[in-house]
């Protein structure tokens, strides 16, 4: 029995219906992310979670009982927000312990609590308890919306998309340290966000989302490596998909724009079906390697030099290819016109939905 | 619950806004016993008397804007790109008339530019014209300052006048040309406030002993019955058209910001 | 750009002659500004504080003071800090009820918009014609006072109503109630409110559009009913703006003149009247104490702008 069970859940604004029998399991201390676009559904579903919408059907339940009737102040959850949800008129120390004031915890209980949530964070009492929101940069502000959330011990975290309105290096600094915090005290958490990168560097598990259906539930590595459908494969990572044409589905056989592929597995579906296929940048490579059966005479279109790493955009048989070739100060990436060679082995097509 | 109290504030509120607005048009129709007529405003607007206060105190209003805006408008734009330290001080100015009450400055006005005085300005109908203009300029500071600052604010003042400078403009032509057509919505907002609140006002325009449309009206609430209704009718249609105007503006405005 | 531009660059529009060249340049650009309000606003009003100070030969003296303190005189004070204490108080409560259905009390959205525009309207529409309109409503012969009277037997100004014949059985045949009358302290009062209330709902929309949806969410989460989140954490955010909102409607009252004259002529005795009288025609007999009853108003304004002041950065910490 999952520890939070929401079951098909439906909600609808009028004639539109914004989530669409989401179904979701979530084990006791789990890291769940729900990943989308905007308008995916993903932060309604969040928000009925924590009672702030009335879902149109559906169940929510936490240790096998149904918290759709109890309002968002009987729900005993936590939650951070996006941003600025911090009280200005408290002190840090005052927001962290709004909670435990409501719930009527003694003042030196609550004193204590305070302090050590405030030290879980990092930002010890005495030198932070006293600030005001304002003093605060943005990372330490999300830092305290966070301690405010667990103090109360709430039974499920909910944060709603709480990196976003960050800077880039705050941000990958911080949800790694959400997620240890949340690791330490093994609270079961859904987060939503719309950044792919960060769904799958913290999560256990990811579920995809768009316009309102559960794309793809899985673990971050199934997600990126097998993706369900083409919106999973084009939001999560970067691909351009293509249409193959089944050849042999047992040897695992496709023939795309006059090429043959041998993937190396069974495909479960019948001869002469279209499937699409992708590669992903980095299983292309540039220049022949071993193990890398299928080479093709290409040209270079477009190079992009992002750092550690280097895409590049080449034209093979008219046909785009992205591929990403680690950075190598004595090797210069080639200049776009010039012509290259470029190889990949039919092991790493991805089938999307196979 | 909260949604019937919340209606039930609003609509008591409305009620108690819309019954003196129905009281007095319906009184001002009264003046013929057996029907409702016209006969209050024709006797009002025929008046020789109300259409000299009324054009002398449109007048005053004119000049009352032209003054505000060459004061404020300058003065904001030079505090905002250049003395940004003294915009606590302007301000603070700009909202004493809220504090002082109006009749204490017009007290001081009777009393420091009097006939004995270094400037004897109430020597003289045109200098007391000037002095009444002025203490409305000074009435409408707090509502011109805010328009025109609040406009500032909505655009880059200091790239602007760096890139007039660039191409040569002069301080003249930074102001005229380039700084107030981009807060000319704001000083339209601030001009029909200025309108509104200049072309009924009663105590500066009475102690200076003016002809101007406020004490027009009181004097005309001593003697009449029906034709004060008609004239707080047309006051009332005249402050709707100066809002309704400021109103337009405003929206006028938003559609070139999101077109450009 | 250096700040030392300005002084390296010919200055066309200001003035084509600074004289103090101690003064940096830049101070021009202000000073039209600062001449006109120490002219018309600063000298006339320090003329008038000075002047509570001087004997008609100059003296300095604290007997305008001293004189202040006349039955009369008093009693005018007392009336007019009365009048705009409640108008101002009403006006802020009412207007706060009407601001937060609109905002957050769950109302059509379209309601909105010309609830604002109509408090611009009204809030504006003071004076002599704002007079007439409650003369015509309330006054002695007005809509309501006649309809009250005609149709359900309640004369206002006598304070008695003259109950219908269904009703005898169960309220007698006549009920008394404190008299009403337009030219009183409460007509007075509930006259202003048509201008407070709309001021009001002016000034505290933004400060109601400020209160952030996070912030009901946040506190509901952790526990808070509607009733706590208001005490906790929407009141005391607000706390500053009401304040400045009662201080500047009081000032509002306080100084109004034209509304009080053409609602009741010289004859109630309230502050702005008794001065108005005074500058007019000298009825208190001596000049100088005119400019004591002036600086007796500038104080009284001045001290609830400072105890608004004080209490604001008391309540602000929190404020950058």
């Amino acid at each position: 029995m999952a520890y939070l069970d929401i079951a098909h859940l439906e909600k609808s604004f009028g004639a539109n219906r914004v989530v669409k029998d989401f179904s979701l399991p979530i084990d006791q201390g789990e890291f769940v992310s729900l990943l989308g676009p905007s308008g995916c559904g993903k932060t309604t579903v969040l928000r009925m979670v924590a009672g702030f919408e009335t879902p149109s059907a559906g169940a929510i339940r936490i240790e096998g009982k149904d918290i759709v009737p109890l309002r968002p102040n009987q729900r005993n959850v936590g939650m951070v927000f996006q941003a600025y949800a911090l009280f200005p008129n408290l002190t840090v120390a005052q927001n962290v312990g709004f909670g435990l004031k409501i719930a009527g915890v003694r003042a030196a209980e609550a004193q204590g609590r305070v302090a050590e949530m405030l030290d879980l964070i990092g930002l010890p009492m005495a030198e932070f308890g006293g600030r005001y929101p304002f003093q605060l940069s943005g990372g330490q502000q999300q830092r305290v919306a966070l301690a405010r959330a667990l103090a109360p011990r709430p039974r499920v975290l909910l944060l709603d998309e709480p990196l976003s309105a960050l800077d880039a290096k705050v941000r990958v600094r911080l949800r790694t340290e959400i997620r240890d915090i949340q690791r330490r005290l093994g609270i079961t958490t859904i987060f939503v966000t719309h950044d792919q990168e960060e769904a799958l560097s913290i999560s256990d598990r990811v579920v995809v989302m768009n316009a309102g259906i559960a794309d793809q539930v899985g673990s971050p590595f199934e997600i990126y490596n097998q993706p369900a459908t083409p919106f999973v494969a084009s939001f999560v990572g970067t691909l351009t998909p293509i249409d193959a044409t089944v050849i042999d589905p047992h040897q695992g056989t496709v023939m795309s724009g006059g090429l043959t592929l041998h993937l190396g597995r069974a495909l479960p579906v019948q001869a002469g079906t279209v499937v699409p296929i992708a590669l992903r940048p980095e299983a292309v490579h540039l220049g022949r390697a071993s193990g890398r059966e299928i080479v093709l005479p290409a040209t270079a279109r477009a190079v992009e030099f992002m750092g550690s790493v280097i895409r590049i955009r080449a034209e093979a048989g008219g046909q785009s290819f992205l591929l990403d070739t680690f950075n190598r100060p004595d090797a210069p990436p080639p200049r776009p016109g010039e012509p290259v060679e470029i190889s990949f082995s039919g092991r790493d097509v991805i089938v999307i939905g196979a | 619950m909260t949604r019937v109290l919340a209606w039930g504030a609003f609509l008591l509120g409305m009620l108690y806004f819309l019954l003196p607005l129905w009281g007095m048009t319906e009184f001002s129709l009264r003046m013929r016993r057996d029907a409702y007529s016209f006969d209050a405003y024709a006797s009002v607007l025929g008046n020789p008397e109300f259409q000299r206060t009324f054009a002398f105190s449109a007048t005053m209003a004119l000049v009352t804007i032209l003054m505000g805006v060459l004061i404020v408008v300058p003065t904001a734009f030079w505090v905002r790109l250049r003395m940004p330290g003294l915009r606590p001080v302007v301000e603070f100015i700009t909202l004493l008339p809220l504090v002082i009450p109006a009749i204490v400055i017009v007290f001081g006005y009777i009393r420091l530019y009097n006939t004995g005085s270094w400037l004897p300005l109430t020597g003289t109908a045109a200098g007391t014209n000037l002095l009444l203009a002025m203490g409305y300029t000074v009435l409408a500071l707090p509502y011109m300052y805010r328009a025109v600052d609040t406009g500032l604010r909505t655009i880059d003042v200091a790239t602007l006048t760096e890139a007039a400078q660039s191409l040569g403009a002069g301080w003249g032509t930074i102001l005229g040309r380039v700084i107030l057509p981009n807060v000319l919505g704001a000083v339209l907002s601030g001009a029909f406030l200025t309108f509104a609140i200049v072309i009924g006002e009663f105590t500066m325009a009475a102690l200076l002993d003016r002809p101007a449309f406020g004490p027009f009206m009181q004097r005309l609430g001593q003697d009449r019955a029906y034709e004060p209704s008609a004239l707080a009718v047309i006051a009332f249609v005249i402050t709707w058209g100066c809002m309704g105007l400021i109103g337009l503006v405003t929206r006028t405005q938003k559609h070139t910001r999101v077109r450009t | 750009m250096p700040a030392d531009a300005t002084t390296t660059r010919p200055l066309a529009a200001p003035s084509p002659a600074p004289r103090a060249p101690a003064l940096p340049l830049r101070w021009l650009g202000v000073l039209p500004f600062f001449i006109f309000v120490a002219l018309f606003l600063i000298l006339p009003t320090m003329h008038i504080v000075l002047g509570a100070f001087r004997t008609t030969a100059g003296d300095f003296t604290v007997q305008n003071i001293l004189d202040l303190n006349t039955r009369s005189i008093r009693n005018a004070y007392w009336v007019s800090i009365q009048v705009s204490f409640w108008s101002a108080l009403l006006g802020c409560l009412i207007g706060f009820a009407m601001a937060a259905a609109v905002v957050l009390g769950g109302l059509p959205r379209v309601l909105r918009q010309p609830l604002l525009t109509f408090s611009g309207v009204a809030s504006n529409f003071a004076g002599v014609p704002l007079a007439f309109a409650f003369i015509a409503t309330i006054g002695p012969a007005g809509l309501i006072t006649l309809w009250l009277r005609s149709d359900l037997g309640i004369v206002l100004q006598a304070g008695l109503w003259n109950v219908p014949d269904g009703l005898q059985a169960l309220l007698g045949e006549q009920v008394r109630f404190p008299r009403f009358n337009i030219l009183s302290t409460a007509g007075l009062v509930l006259t202003y409110l048509f201008f407070q209330i709309p001021l009001m709902i002016l000034i505290i929309t933004p400060a109601l559009d400020g209160l952030k949806r996070e912030w009901r969410e946040a506190a509901q989460v952790l526990g808070a009913s509607g009733w706590q989140y208001w005490r906790m954490v929407a009141l005391p955010i607000l706390f500053p703006s009401i304040l400045g909102c009662l201080a500047l409607l009081f000032a509002n009252a306080f100084g109004a003149v034209a509304t009080a004259i053409a609602l009741t002529g010289p004859a109630l005795n309230i502050a702005p009247i008794l001065l108005y009288a005074q500058i007019r025609g000298d009825v208190l007999g001596n000049p100088h104490l005119g400019y004591a009853l002036a600086l007796g108003m500038i104080v009284i304004t001045a001290v609830a702008n400072t105890i608004y002041i004080v209490l604001r950065a008391r309540s602000e910490r929190w404020l950058k």
